[in-house]
């Protein structure tokens, strides 16, 4: 990069300038090197620009507005009368009013995010190692993981609810054949989690078996050959050569997934139908994303909704925090 | 080095510019493209929101009026399911991007009518044809504000009868007779829960007497004078008639001569195709739905009786917002679309009970038959009997919110194995958590 002190090439025969700054070369060039130093300096921000501002518009200050309504009695029809109220839109949430139906989804939230984390993980943990040996079809079979991610929640969500419908649904039948009574999944507690974890874990698995197979690729073959050659079966490969390289990268995809079952809705929510909104006529799988669309769009308590927003966004940080922490405590172990 | 430097920077403040001035035209887009829905050739688009069947397309009204109005083109926006139309139409109401005609639903009348919402539509009663008179008065009372606007014009009312399956009945050993199976009930719910009972006796194996007990919680407490308010203040505990409908609800579900279905969900509309339960509470806008769930197999199985007692359950206004651009086209058509001579023709077509009494007196109402359901039945006669028989209840802003509340409530004792009790103390905590 020319630097700004370099030698005039016009020499004298441009501009007259009436005190030329002796560190300030004059004439065209200086002006060039001025735009050069914009340039090296400005554009980087220049580029980065669209995404902040886009930021701040659709990001940024919805969530200070949101912050604003959730100290405002609002209802939903009427967001220009917005009445102060305090902090009672969560007090509602945690002693008042609605707090029964507030402490339930948070509970249902860490069921539901248990049930379908641990499994998809697992899951995909076990088919990444799989897919990862030479196999006929590999790049056939790998494909075909990310066809249930780039399937819509709403699609699996319906097919999902015929398998799991209390009359004639495939999974009721596949317990008769067993000779299992008939199961009303919706409207149990565990029972409709269950359903929809296996929801949840169907549409993600693969997606994080794809990021554990990229991971895997480098690691490096010797370790393998030479954990062969000690003796060691591909389990055993598998538990001390593949798990702790991955450390890292289960990491990620646990705190992705953790966020993701933090703000479960599309899947609850199409699969209660008629009730979806509120989490089963039970609230029995009401999560935190379903109380705050239950609240400010079905009973257009906007502020309260707001409260509940908010409430998510402090558990998101709170788990980033964890995350943090977790993280670098890895990284001084190593 | 130097002297490539000089292109570099002309081309990359070339890109940012053309990168920020695209950028602009992205946000702005959306209003510079915005041209009004008038087209080049002056050529006026109306859009109708609407929720369920309300039976303008299939009628064939918007094309009619197309044709009258060559300047005008009709659009629909049909939505299933109205909970979910609601929804949206509240958050329209201070976000923008309404239909230049809205539907209600007689649930939401009341809150549309409240000083909160009033403004934001148009007043009908002067709109050009209509005729205070033409509509039933109750009607019309409720979509009027207190400063006298009228901001909804009734399309139809929901008198509500009982449909039922004659096969089943026979089955059953219980008379298949209109005639008798109307007298089995006559003047009280209680009759109904009780037949209920005789039929579970002697049932076809798989089949239940009704198909939901929130249906009949509703159908009895849409026949009583005083529902959810009383006085303009919420009086839903202490109603004589939520209570007698609660208890028969629970007699129903104890007695196991209800299937505990969630009306309206996907399972309940398989359960017609299935034959698996005898009776439903039959508001006229529910023939359409007998008809299109229970399919081409069941035909001239079902028919349909007098009810315990007259009701009214559902039935919808067409509203125009105050912000349309075409608040005038509007008007005229929704004055025109809740005529008698349209509403006669809905009601012929979908069976959707007129708002407008004038449409009673015109031929192919009263005299109307259905012929899916019970062929010879004087269903228009049993209809329009009912819809003038009604005793119009007072309504209040969350009517149909408290419908879905207790919808939801006998669901927890059907569905979730609630005791009447704990689904009662379950339902009063959703209402008090939804109503501030």
């Amino acid at each position: 990069m020319a630097s700004t002190t370099a030698p005039s090439r016009n020499g004298p025969a441009g501009r007259q300038d009436t005190q030329p700054p002796p560190a300030r070369p004059a004439g065209p060039v200086a002006w060039r090197s001025r735009l050069h130093r914009w340039d090296t300096k400005g554009t980087p921000y220049a580029l980065v620009a669209p995404f902040f501002l886009v930021f701040a518009a659709f990001g940024l200050f919805p969530l200070l507005y949101t912050g604003w309504l959730s100290f405002h009695r609002v209802s939903l029809y009427n967001v220009d009368r917005a009445e102060w109220v305090g902090l009672r839109n969560y007090t509602d949430l945690f002693t008042g009013q609605v707090s029964h139906y507030f402490w339930n989804a948070l509970l249902n939230t860490f069921t539901l995010g248990v049930l379908s984390t641990v499994p998809q993980l697992l899951m995909a943990l076990g088919l990444a190692h799989l897919l990862n040996y030479r196999l006929r079809a590999r790049g056939f079979l790998r494909t075909a993981l990310l066809a249930p991610y780039a399937t819509s929640v709403a699609a699996a969500t319906l097919v999902f609810a015929l398998i799991f419908s209390p009359e004639g649904g495939m999974a009721n039948w596949l317990l008769g054949l067993f000779g299992a009574g008939p199961v009303h999944w919706e409207a149990g507690r565990w029972s409709s989690q269950f359903a929809i974890s296996v929801i949840v874990t169907w549409r993600w698995t693969g997606y994080n078996a794809l990021i554990y197979l990229a991971a895997m690729q480098a690691v490096p073959r010797e370790l393998y050959e030479a954990a062969a050659l000690d003796g060691a079966s591909r389990w055993q490969q598998f538990l001390h050569v593949t798990i702790p390289a991955l450390r890292p990268t289960i990491l990620f995809t646990v705190i992705v997934s953790t966020i993701g079952a933090t703000q479960l809705f599309g899947e609850p929510y199409l699969f209660g139908g008629q009730s979806g909104h509120q989490g089963g006529t039970d609230h029995q799988y009401e999560t935190l994303g379903i109380l705050m669309y239950d609240q400010g769009f079905h009973s257009s308590m906007l502020g309260r909704a707001s409260a509940v927003a908010w409430i998510m966004f402090g558990l998101l940080l709170l788990i980033g925090l964890v995350n943090a922490l977790i993280t670098r405590r890895l990284r001084g172990s190593q | 080095m130097s002297r490539s430097s000089v292109p570099r920077v002309r081309t990359r403040s070339a890109v940012l510019a053309s990168a920020a001035v695209a950028f602009t035209l992205a946000l702005t887009g959306c209003s510079s493209s915005d041209t009004g829905s008038v087209s080049a050739d002056g050529k006026i688009t109306l859009t109708v929101g609407t929720f369920g069947t309300f039976g303008y397309k299939e009628a064939g009204l918007y094309d009619a009026y197309m044709k009258q109005h060559p300047g005008i083109t009709i659009k629909e926006n049909p939505t299933t399911v109205e909970g979910n139309y609601w929804t949206a139409l509240q958050t329209r109401l201070s976000g923008g991007g309404l239909d230049d005609v809205q539907a209600l639903e007689v649930g939401r009348i009341s809150l549309a009518t409240s000083e909160d919402l009033a403004g934001a539509f148009a007043d009908l009663s002067d709109a050009p044809g209509v005729d205070k008179k033409d509509y039933l008065p109750w009607k019309w009372d409720q979509a009027t504000t207190a400063d006298g606007k009228t901001i909804g014009l009734g399309t139809d009312v929901g008198p509500m009868a009982i449909c039922y399956r004659q096969d089943l009945f026979k089955a059953a050993g219980l008379p298949s007779d209109p005639a008798a199976v109307g007298k089995l009930w006559a003047g009280d719910w209680a009759k109904f829960v009780e037949a209920g009972k005789r039929y579970q006796a002697k049932a076809p194996q798989g089949t239940y007497f009704m198909d939901s007990a929130g249906g009949l919680f509703n159908a009895v407490v849409s026949s009583s004078p005083v529902q959810y308010y009383k006085d303009g203040k919420l009086a839903y505990k202490d109603s004589a008639s939520v209570k007698t409908a609660w208890d028969l609800a629970v007699k129903a579900v104890q007695g196991k001569t209800s299937q505990g279905l969630k009306m309206f969900d996907t399972p309940w509309q398989t359960a017609f195709s299935k034959s698996s339960f005898a009776t439903t509470v039959c508001p006229s806008w529910q023939q359409a739905n007998i008809q299109q769930f229970s399919g081409p197999a069941n035909k001239g199985k079902w028919n349909i009786a007098q009810p315990p007692a007259a009701g009214n359950w559902g039935g919808s206004f067409l509203a125009v917002p105050a912000s349309g651009k075409h608040v005038d086209e509007a008007k005229k058509l929704v004055a025109w679309l809740t005529a008698p001579e349209q509403q006669a023709k809905v009601f012929q077509k979908v069976g959707n009970i007129p708002a407008n009494q004038a449409a009673y007196d015109l031929p192919g109402v009263v005299d109307y038959k259905n012929a899916y359901i019970g062929p010879d039945a004087a269903t228009g006669r049993i209809f329009s009997t009912a819809a003038q028989a009604i005793k119009p209840a007072e309504t209040g802003p969350r009517a149909g919110d408290l419908t879905g509340a207790f919808g939801t409530g006998v669901l927890l004792m059907e569905q979730n194995g609630k005791n009447p009790e704990e689904a009662w103390n379950a339902t009063v905590r959703q209402i008090d958590s939804t109503i501030q």
